[in-house]
This record gives C-alpha cells, structure tokens and sequence, in this order.
C-alpha cells in the first residue's frame, strides 16, 4: 500500500508551551514540514477543526502490549518492561518488539538481570541488539549493590539506560501500603515512604561514581524527589518518571479496601502527592507514563493484601495529563515532553515531536470533550483504574503511525 | 448487677433506626449510641444465659446461620456457635482453613455459595484485612466479621465494653492502656475504635516494632514504657503475642519480651488499686500475663469476658436479623 502525503490542517499545533495555528506535512512516514507552502501531488488533507495536534505518546514502562488501550488513550509507542516473560533473552526481545505490527511500536525494554532475579548479568548486548531500547531492573529493583553496579557500567558502555524500580526490599516486606492512618486503621501491612529515598540514594551513589544515566521509572515522595533534585543539580545522567495515580490520588484511595488502588509502589501520603504535583512543574519530575498494567478480576477481586498491584492507565494517561495543564501545573508544550519528547529522548527513538524529519507519529486531541472514565467500560482487557467514576475531559480522537492512519 | 449506664428503650430512635447497619463489619462505621444500643440488648441475655436451665430463646427458629471460619478459632466460633443456638438457629459451622481453601476467586466463589444456601446471617473469619467486607458485598444476607486479619473484630470489643460497663458502672470517662502487639492486633484496632468513641482516654503500651504508625492519628497515646502507660489506669488491657513474633524479627526473644511488657502483680500496682485486667485470650501464661494476675478473680476479668461473648454476640444476631424476621419497625 502506497503512503499518500498526508496534510494536516486547521490544527492547534503543540510544538511550543502553548498551542498556535498551522497545518503539518508528512511525507514517506516523516514530518516533512510545519505550515507548509506547497503540497506534493495526491496530498490527502485532514481538517483538524481546530483540535490540538500532538506528537504521538510515548508511554515509557508498560507491562502489556495492549492495543485497544493504547489506541484508545492516543499512545503511539509502548516501552515494555521486561516482566511479562521475562524478557531476558534476544529472542524473547525480538518477539516483543514485533508484537505491536502494524499499527503500534512495541520498544522492548530488557532485563538487566537473568530472570529479573538480580543475580547475574543478562545478555544485554544481544538484546540490544534484538531491538531492546533500554534495559530495567522489573517490578523490583537490585538488591545487591555489587550486582547493580556492574549493571549500570556494561548498560552504559552499551549506550543504553537502566531503568530503575527504587524501594528498599527489606523494608517494604510483605507491605501492601505506605505508614500512615490509612494503612493503620484499615490493619494492613506496610511500609515507611522513605524506602523510597534509600533506595534512590544508592543508586544515585552508583550514579555518579559510574557515570551511567538512569532513570528512575517512578518517584512519588517529596524525600526522592529532593535526592533527584540534588542530584540533578550536581549534572548527573538522571532522569525520573512518575504516574499521574501519584500525581492526583494519596493513600485515602485504598479505603474500603479498594484493591484497583493497590499499586507498586504504593499510593503516599497527601503531603508527598503534593510534593509531587510541586516536582512536575518544577521540572524535577521528567516523564509522565501511564504504567498500564491490567489485571483481571482473578488478580483484584480479592482481599486488599492478596490482590496484584498495578492499574490500566493508559487510556486515562492524556485525560489525567490535562489536568495538569487546566489545573496550572504544566503548560500543554511541557505536558508533551513529559508524554513523547523526553521518553523519545530516552529510548533513542527519532519520533516525539512534531519536528520536521521526525517520525510522523501524530495524534489529534479534541481536549475539550467531557467523558466519564468507567471500569466497566475500558477498552483496556482489564479495567483495573483507580480513577473510576472520574469526569475527565479530553481525548485522542485520530492517531496515526507513521503517517499512516490508525485510528 | 445493676447498670446505671443501661438506657431505657425509649432514649433510643425507633425501630430500624436505633441501629441502621446491614452487616456488622466493624466497630469504625457504628456511632457511640449504636454501640450502647447493642451493649443495652446484650444485657438481656446475660440474664437469660445465667438463669440455669431455661437459657433458650426462639426468636431465630427457623433461621440458618453459617459460621464460615477461614481462619483457625475455637473460642470465637464456638461463643457464636452457642448464641445463634441460645436464639433457636440451626447454626452450621464451615471450617475452611486457609489450606484447603485455596486464596483467589474462590473467596467469591465460596461467598456465592453460601449465600446460594440461603443463609439467614453469615459469621466469617478470615487471616486478610477487607476479606469479611469483600465478601459482605457479594451476599444478601447480614454478615457478621468475627475477625479479619489486622483490620477488626467488632463484637470483641463489644463484649469487653460490656464487661468493662459492668465490672466498672461506666464505660467512659475511664483510663484504659491495652498492651502488647498492637501491630498485628485486630482486637486493638476495634477496641481503640470503641472504646475511644466512648469517651475514655486510651492508651496503648508496646515495643517500639509492635506500635502501628500514625497512632495519634487514631487518637490515642502511645507508650513504650509499660510502667508509665500503666499509670493510674481504670482498665489493663492484655493482648495475646503470637509466638512466631518472639523469634527475632520483632522481639528478641520471650523473656526479654515479660520483663519489659509481662504483666507482673508489681507493675500492675502502677495503675490504680481497683484497675480490672482483661485479655481477649488465649493467653501466654508467664509471657505477656503472670498466672498470678489472671487468675485473680477480683482483678482478672478473663472469664467474665468469654461469658459476655455470648450474650454480645446474641444481641448482635438478634438486631441484625431483626429486619427478615419482620420486627415491627425494622424494615
């Protein structure tokens, strides 16, 4: 099938803080001009109708290759973590990264470690060379820091980032929740948030010892968020990530023992979620990703403690993420480096911004529309979302790959 | 013994009102007049356990209550075994411990059966914190939490105010410190719960490993040194250790654990001369209690406690049926 030029117009483009007019080109797959003058032959025109044109998500870390979900929620390229499987072999990797053919890139994301068991070095060479676009310690991280360091200095001789999960093993044993009223009054283990902090304090101290670039996938306490601040401020290679759950939710969520709340790490107090929300805007916080996990009734609808962590996330990941832009927190261009740019960046990807060359991974985003997010109703396969019964406004309503259209 | 606190019917709301809950699922949903309210229709059936041969009642003929205990209990199951009887259930008693009924859906799934047989109430137990709630939202009949891993265990804290109102005259106003492993304790929680919401000053005494966080959060005091928590207290309360909390990653071992927190006719003088001594039991004799202690008929009021057990848990049974049966008032 022969790819037409495509010509985007009457677009609100998001290629600066704030959206601005124009029309995109995109030729053979790749953005071949902003506000184009002349139009190649056989140029199909789309009319935006005045809907923000974005550059396709990048969702960094999610633990299903889960088409509808993606396609629903406006993601054009996943990075998979290396759980499911694990993906610790080239093979394996190789396999990922062919499952989102045809209409979504699937960017494996390797296991540093065989089995993920922290022991010993997986073969990150050849998983790079299968197609993994970084390589992550799992739903855990390290235990042992001699295993960790020899991770980080062959991941970066590698040119690839770790991707880090940062909670202290031995303190969060068998914990199911952060210390706080909540986890007290409703009798569930748990664990102080600053497992947090120790474990990024580590790694941070490997960090600038190695001279490996990290990425933190998730930090959601105002002591890690100090740590990066500091460390950021120093020049280290970190970066850090976070979900828009710890952005919007604390642990008052888990009441009533509401197992769709229950997630890795898990939600903080009120005041670390405002730390948070202060991080984001002051840029401490680099990337915003859904962590789509869905689990189905087998893995939730059981007592708080014996249910699995995770949350579906990535449909509600740009409706989430606007808030912040309506709520003053970010402004619509910093939303799409925090969603595309950065993760882009990360990966290695030549995709996640609407810059002439870049990949033509497009979205359109009417960011007005009202919609009720519905457990029920997800086009995810499982509708694990803390966030249900949330009114939410905006949406992708056309994605395309590639200059292809997908949705 | 008379109660000066016992309310007449009339203090209270009408009919369904006076207690407007479903399920008993713990003590945290209920309001000081519930609890009184319970505590008030309790005192019937102790009169009625204590009168010799005529302790039966037949309120519940006809009704099925199942005792599905996931969790192993013989106390617990046996005190609601004897007062659905005492009411004229047909009580059946589903042991399922954790072992042969395996964790997951099957929790739902067995929740779906017992509600298929139609059962009139549910007693469950189980070792997960929410488990008894999970399964109350899947059944149609009243459910009654006999304990759920740390979370609560509603009628021990009831059964303990009753027996704290009738050893003392009152159950507010008082000083009462409950000692020992809080942390995993569902006894605490609900009694914290109660008896907080009563209007006494609660304390609690425990090592450092064994304190929940966020203690102040639930407004109570917490104390380390058992001699100063003890401190003119109306009431001590005991919780039973677990062994396997004794083998060092709590505590580093049982002595070191009765030396500090052991309840020693020495340290108990440090609370007031006619403080009253509970345990929820089974009790570690020489660990966290000296025999001395609880075998003190006028301190101890471990016995008491078990008998109040069943007169709770008939009142709970009785209001919470209260509606099937057709109660004038309760619909």
């Amino acid at each position: 099938m022969e790819l037409k030029p495509l010509h985007i117009t009457g677009a609100l483009l998001i290629d600066g803080d704030t959206p601005r007019p124009g029309s995109l080109l995109a030729v053979d797959g790749r953005i071949a001009a902003i506000d184009p003058r002349d139009l190649p032959e056989g140029t199909e025109t789309v009319d935006a109708r005045g809907q923000w044109l974005a550059p396709g998500i990048i969702d960094l870390g999610v633990f299903a290759t889960d088409k509808p979900a993606f396609h629903f929620g406006g993601v054009t390229r996943a990075a998979l973590m290396p759980d499911i499987g694990p993906l610790d072999g080239a093979g394996l990797v190789e396999r990922a990264a062919k499952g989102g053919k045809p209409d979504l890139w699937v960017h494996p994301v390797a296991a540093a470690t065989k089995g993920l068991e922290g022991k010993e070095l997986a073969e990150i060479g050849l998983m790079k060379q299968a197609g993994a676009r970084a390589i992550a310690t799992g739903r855990s991280r390290i235990a042992d820091s001699g295993v960790m360091r020899r991770v980080l200095t062959y991941a970066a001789s590698l040119g690839l980032v770790t991707i880090i999960h940062a909670e202290d093993e031995g303190l969060t044993a068998g914990a199911v929740a952060t210390d706080g009223e909540m986890a007290t009054r409703l009798g569930l283990a748990s664990a102080p948030a600053i497992a947090e902090a120790i474990a990024i304090a580590r790694d941070l101290a490997l960090v600038e010892e190695t001279g490996a670039p990290v990425h933190f996938r998730q930090v959601t306490t105002a002591r890690g968020l100090d740590l990066i601040r500091a460390a950021k401020a120093k020049g280290l290679p970190v970066l850090c990530g976070i979900t828009p759950a710890h952005l919007l939710l604390s642990d008052t969520a888990i009441g009533d023992f509401r197992t769709f709340a229950r997630l890795s790490p898990p939600l903080r107090s009120e005041d670390d979620r405002h730390a948070c929300l202060a991080a984001i805007a002051d840029g401490t916080i680099d990337i915003l990703a859904s962590g789509h996990d869905p689990r189905g009734p087998e893995d939730k609808r059981l007592p708080f403690a014996e249910a699995l962590p995770g949350m579906a996330g990535a449909e509600t990941l740009l409706a989430l993420g606007l808030n912040l832009v309506r709520d003053g927190h970010v402004s619509p261009g910093r939303l799409f480096e925090l969603l595309a740019a950065t993760p882009a960046c990360l990966l290695g990807v030549d995709a996640g911004s609407l810059a002439v060359g870049k990949e033509a991974d497009l979205i359109l985003i009417d960011e007005g529309t009202p919609w009720q997010v519905d457990a029920k109703k997800m086009a995810a396969w499982a509708g694990n979302t803390p966030f249900d019964g949330m009114p939410v406004q905006g949406r992708a309503t056309a994605i395309w790959k590639g200059g292809l259209r997908v949705r | 013994m008379t109660n000066a606190t016992t309310r007449p019917a009339s203090d209270y709301p009408p009919g369904g009102d006076a207690f407007r809950h479903r399920h008993l699922l713990g003590i945290a949903p209920l309001t000081p007049w519930e609890i009184s309210y319970i505590l008030d229709a309790a005192e019937q059936w102790v009169e009625m356990n204590r009168s010799g041969a005529a302790k039966h009642d037949d309120r519940l003929a006809g009704l099925t209550i199942i005792n599905a205990f996931f969790e192993n209990s013989t106390r617990t199951l046996l005190s609601f075994e004897i007062a659905g009887k005492r009411l004229g259930a047909d009580v059946v008693n589903m042991h399922a411990a954790q072992s042969s009924v395996k964790k997951g859906e099957t929790l739902i799934d067995t929740a779906m059966t017992l509600n298929a047989m139609r059962a009139d109430a549910i007693v469950i137990r189980h070792a997960s914190s929410g488990a008894v709630q999970l399964i109350a939202d899947k059944v149609d009949c009243p459910v009654l939490n006999a304990g759920d891993g740390r979370h609560e265990h509603p009628t021990q804290a009831l059964l303990d105010a009753l027996t704290i109102r009738r050893r003392l005259g009152r159950v507010e106003g008082l000083t009462i410190a409950i000692c020992g492993d809080v942390l995993h304790s569902r006894v605490a929680r609900s009694n914290i719960l109660a008896l907080t919401l009563l209007g006494n000053e609660v304390r609690i005494v425990a090592p450092p490993t064994l304190t929940p966080p966020a203690m102040e959060r639930m407004h109570v005091t917490s104390f380390t040194d058992m001699d100063e928590g003890l401190h003119d207290a109306d009431v001590v309360m005991m919780l039973r250790l677990q062994n396997e909390r004794m083998d060092g990653a709590y505590l580093p071992s049982p002595r070191e654990y009765h030396t500090l927190y052991g309840l020693t006719p020495k340290r108990l003088e440090k609370a007031k001369p006619d403080a009253i001594v509970m345990h929820p039991g089974p009790m570690n004799r020489g660990v966290e209690i000296d025999s001395s202690i609880a075998d003190d008929p006028v301190r101890s009021t471990i016995t008491e406690q078990v008998e109040m057990g069943v007169a709770v848990r008939m009142a709970c049974l009785d209001i919470l049926t209260r509606r099937k049966r057709g109660v004038p008032g309760w619909n």
